[in-house]
């Protein structure tokens, strides 16, 4: 468990180009943080710099409480565009996957499937599914293997209104039980947040 | 340890599926050995004294199909950054990976290896030899030819690049293995080309994950 996360002056290139630099944030428990920005900015990367997949220019990101590296192995949830899904898949062994993978249990799974009612849709293949579909088994995965930090990218965005009102209700449980959202988005998140811009 | 059984169940279902997977590695296998009378000519002799060097060489190629995909698949759906995100490290997925494809594909063609051999006039007392040597060079073949793959991830036409790179690092477990069963035909001395070929597997599926590893990381940053 992880109680806080610290961005310190940080700054990431990418194909030589400098993205951003000297950005800092204190994101504490059951705190969200919506991190706005034009297209290009970086949002992206700076998620996957949390995530330690893309190398830090300067700075550096601290999690309290765990070295970085056991942090991310084992305390972030990194949701981005593209989601691993395998079209040929059903949607119960590519879920069943990832929720043993990231430190789930069954019933965790199960209780994902009913918050998320994927229970119909759990022996479709993948390909079968809708974007937003999709995206509820990519949600999915949140909830089948409780991680303190979430790295949301776009989450919202295939979601129709009635499922980006209960994925709010989702990100609120999830932080009452002291988890931390960091979340890149174009539309307003549903819930109470920093907002931290990320300037070209 | 459950992790990692979950995670090679999922790698050989999907190497078993990948493009076709095992059938069509052992079709391609079996469309080889077929032509290989048609241009040799159909002369027993002469297909029997180049038998079990062509199914060898044949193995080789079959077990080129299905690498491409092995990094690539993952690494375009984002499959490979939750990968990465788990106390499994990297070196280990790496190497269910090429465990996963070894099964799936490695395997069947070691049951097909024989039996083209034989077709092709090679004598049934090879059949165990044979059997034994696509077995080590599978393992050989899928942790190299995985070191091609996450090298050729992120470039165009992957595949390619892919058998490129790895080739020349089939040429010693094809020289160990043929070597093997030719001395084994002439009634020399086997057994130093068999455990050469087993020396080279075991060094590929100790180095390799290492590099396959490394690769990603890179084509990840």
């Amino acid at each position: 468990m992880i109680g806080s996360l610290d961005l310190r002056g940080v700054g990431v290139s990418r194909g030589g180009r400098r993205l951003f630099a000297d950005l800092s944030l204190r994101l504490a428990a059951g705190q969200a943080c919506a991190l706005t920005g034009a297209n290009g900015t970086g949002k992206t990367s700076l998620l996957r710099a949390v995530a330690g997949l893309v190398a830090l220019d300067a700075g550096e990101v601290v999690f309290e409480g765990a070295e970085a590296g056991e942090a991310r192995a084992s305390a972030l949830h990194l949701l981005g565009h593209l989601d691993g899904l395998k079209p040929a898949r059903t949607a119960r062994e590519e879920l069943g996957f990832w929720s043993l993978w990231q430190g789930g249990s069954e019933a965790q799974a199960h209780s994902a499937v009913a918050a998320l009612e994927l229970g119909p849709l759990m022996d479709l293949e993948v390909r079968r599914l809708s974007a937003g579909q999709r995206r509820r088994l990519a949600l999915a995965r949140l909830l089948s293997a409780p991680r303190p930090l979430w790295l949301l990218d776009e989450p919202l965005s295939p979601l129709d209104a009635g499922w980006r009102t209960r994925f709010g209700a989702m990100m609120r449980a999830h932080l009452a039980g002291g988890g931390m959202i960091l979340a890149a988005v174009h539309d307003p998140l549903p819930i109470p947040a920093i907002s931290l811009e990320i300037a070209g | 340890m459950s992790r990692l059984s979950v995670l090679l169940a999922r790698e050989t279902a999907l190497a078993w599926g990948r493009g076709g997977g095992a059938l069509v590695s052992v079709g391609f296998y079996a469309g080889v050995a077929t032509l290989l009378p048609l241009a040799i000519g159909p002369e027993a002799e002469r297909l029997a004294a180049v038998a079990s060097g062509a199914a060898w060489v044949a193995l080789a190629l079959a077990s080129l199909l299905s690498l491409e995909r092995l990094f690539e698949r993952d690494y375009e759906d984002g499959a490979l950054d939750l990968l990465n995100l788990s106390p499994l490290p990297l070196e280990l997925t790496c190497a269910a990976k090429c465990l996963g494809q070894w099964i799936a594909t490695g395997a069947p063609l070691a049951l097909a290896a024989p039996i083209a051999a034989i077709g092709l006039g090679a004598s049934p007392a090879l059949t165990p030899l044979i059997f034994a040597c696509a077995l080590a060079g599978g393992l050989a073949f899928a942790f190299v030819g995985g070191i091609g793959a996450a090298l050729s991830l992120g470039a165009r036409r992957g595949g390619l690049l892919t058998a490129v790179i790895v080739l020349p690092l089939f040429v010693p477990p094809v020289i160990f293995g043929g070597g093997a069963l030719d001395a084994f035909a002439g009634g020399l001395p086997w057994k130093a080309g068999f455990a050469l070929l087993g020396a080279y597997a075991a060094a590929a599926v100790a180095l390799g994950p290492l590099a396959m590893a490394a690769a990603c990381r890179n084509a990840l940053s």
